[in-house]
């Protein structure tokens, strides 16, 4: 104890004996820093949100320009960022995309309608299910087909499972860019779950190419029927065990609220959607605006945040979590009977065993592999909720047999822009929260 | 609120610039000239009765054997306190392919603007920005021009025949 304070007070001493020297370096640097600071702001945009910072304020006068990324832990993909920093708070920031661009719509321009579905699975690969649904539903739409009540109430169940797995994924991640490894390997094991009904479903875990124009390419089997049973049982109890870990965490709330918020006039001018929109305060939600595959049959609520920051992100993720398992309750519980697939021979392949023996399913064989069914001509816009926001395909077919010109409506490419505009003014490891809060897949934003 | 009201409201103000005008899948497609396509989309942001305050989507389409009306900038608006869409088509020539930049009414644009100009060389003039963003700075063509062809074009396995068209190249 008495050492202690021995130390302690000769630290005070040093401290003082430094001050006046300390005092005269801050004004040298003054000017200098006056000086950065006006050719600063005559470049810079002007910081149009309120809610940040003032950016005037400087900490240790001198601007270094670090690269946040490309290949950073922080940034779970491969973005790259420019920051202009002064200390540990971001004056500037230029951001770099197109790193893993794979040309996705240019691609689609030259492959068959049925082939263009795991490119989809390759957009935002944290909930690829709703990315292929979202497009079945775009070329059912072009070629006129009413389907089957069940096939759309699977779709739903499929579609709620991917976004619950996509929101899992976005949350535990923001657990651990606050320093919580912990809430990230939780919910693992749920996601695994969810992984083992795609696979119940598809025969592929990741990248699903799940289902086919038309309904699904086979019936829940009865192991699916008793691994969602499963799920519906376990999963609530193992979700708020995880929320329970950071929602009323005083640690977690510190960290991540006000960080890296966004008012819902910027956010709507940015074209925002999905979470990080409804964070801001603005409930826009696709299934609800201008439902699709029956949305429209289901009870749920669509939660909103107040101040559009990190916090309110992680909640109204956790939030839409519990809807959309409210929402596969209801759609399991009055799942309808009937076939799983629409009455679409042109499109749908027939099994295979008939392909051997019915003259008929033959010939549909034959056209829908060598690509010679007939597509109407005609421009279709069609969106869904994804994991992320409104994602859209904008198709544009001639009659051809792709389609003429594809073109997708990517959530995170078009609200990514706004970064900038909200870490101007926070920390650096702020800037990392707000990321990982945005949940900007790199495949989605890079196509 | 119907399409043929919005577009009446839409011919009312700027009858001379509505080119023509459709229907696709419920959503109205209005064909506007490339002159007054800036004062059209603001008129429509910030009129109260149509409120068209959402930029869903924008971008290019390259219809080569289109005389002077090779590219198309096609912008997609979506009015939510009305709850419609709106798709709103630009032809710009070839030798010419340029059009004002929205980015100033709708910040959102900012990117798909770069984006189409990345991939069909449209220029959007007042554009803070106009560079590439998803391809390299130094790559001297447009990739998603029509010309550029994805396969190989000495293959012939893949002819445009199988694509149930006649080829692109003529």
């Amino acid at each position: 104890m008495k050492e202690e304070n021995i130390a302690l007070s000769s630290a005070e001493n040093n401290a003082a004996e430094s001050t006046p020297q300390f005092k005269e370096i801050q004004a040298e640097s003054r000017e200098a820093l006056e000086k950065l600071l006006s050719d600063a702001t005559d470049s810079n945009t002007e910081v149009s949100n309120s809610k940040n910072n003032d950016t005037e304020e400087t900490i240790d006068g001198k601007y270094a320009t670090i690269n946040f990324g490309p290949t950073h832990p922080a940034t779970h993909g491969i973005f790259q960022n420019i920051l202009k920093v002064d200390g540990e708070k971001i004056i500037s920031s230029e951001q770099t995309v197109g790193y893993i661009h794979r040309a996705f719509e240019k691609l689609a321009e030259r492959r068959p309608y049925n082939q263009i579905t795991p490119i989809t699975d390759r957009l935002n690969y944290c909930s690829s299910p709703i990315n292929n649904m979202g497009w079945h539903m775009t070329v059912e739409k072009l070629i006129g087909v009413e389907i089957p009540k069940r096939v759309q109430y699977m779709r739903v169940i499929i579609m709620e499972l991917a976004r619950i797995a996509d929101h899992l994924i976005c949350n535990s991640v923001i657990g651990v860019d606050t320093g919580a490894l912990t809430s990230f390997f939780y919910p693992f094991a749920e996601r695994e779950k969810i992984y083992e009904l795609y696979e119940e479903v598809c025969g592929a875990r990741l990248t699903t190419n799940i289902g086919r124009i038309g309904g699904f390419e086979r019936d829940f089997t009865p192991t699916f029927h008793e691994k969602l049973k499963n799920f519906l049982r376990t999963f609530p109890k193992a979700f708020e065990e995880f929320n329970g870990m950071l929602e009323r965490n005083r640690i977690f709330m510190d960290r991540t609220k006000g960080a890296g918020p966004i008012s819902a006039e910027r956010a709507l001018n940015y074209s925002f959607t999905g979470p990080n929109l409804r964070a801001a305060g603005v409930d826009y939600d696709v299934r609800v605006m201008q439902p699709y595959s029956s949305y429209e049959d289901f009870d749920f609520i669509i939660p909103v945040g107040v101040n559009g920051d990190t916090y309110d992100r992680f909640m109204v993720r956790q939030e839409e979590v519990r809807q959309s398992l409210k929402i596969i309750e209801q759609a399991y519980k009055n799942l309808p009977e009937g076939d799983y697939k629409a009455d679409l021979p042109e499109f749908y392949l027939p099994p295979k065993q008939e392909v051997y023996n019915n003259m008929e399913a033959l010939i549909y064989h034959f056209k829908i592999v060598m690509g010679e069914t007939e597509i109407p001509a005609g421009e279709v816009y069609h969106s869904v909720e994804g994991g992320n926001g409104e994602l859209g395909y904008y198709l544009i077919s001639d009659g051809g047999r792709s389609p003429y010109r594809l073109q997708f409506r990517r959530p995170c490419f078009i609200y990514y822009q706004a970064y900038p505009e909200m870490i101007t003014g926070m920390t650096i490891s702020d800037a990392v929260l707000t990321l990982s809060s945005m949940n900007v897949i790199a495949g989605e934003l890079d196509a | 609120m119907n399409n043929e009201f919005i577009l009446s409201r839409i011919q009312e103000h700027f009858g001379a610039e509505v080119i023509s005008s459709e229907v696709n899948f419920g959503i109205l497609t209005i064909e506007i000239t490339a002159s007054k396509s800036y004062e059209i989309i603001e008129w429509l942001k910030n009129d109260t009765v149509l409120d068209c305050s959402f930029l869903t989507l924008l971008g290019g389409v390259h219809y080569p054997d289109d005389k002077n009306r090779e590219f198309a900038v096609v912008y997609h608006l979506h009015s939510w306190r009305k709850d419609f869409r709106l798709r709103l088509k630009v032809f710009i020539p070839a030798e010419n392919p340029s059009i004002r930049s929205i980015v100033n009414i709708y910040n959102g644009a900012n990117w798909m603007e770069r984006e189409t100009y990345d991939f069909f060389g449209i220029i959007f003039e007042g554009h803070p920005n106009l560079r590439r963003i998803l391809n390299m700075d130094d790559m001297d063509y447009f990739p998603m021009r029509k010309e550029y062809e994805l396969e190989d074009a000495t293959r012939e396995d893949k002819d445009d025949r199988f694509f149930g068209r006649s080829s692109n190249q003529n």
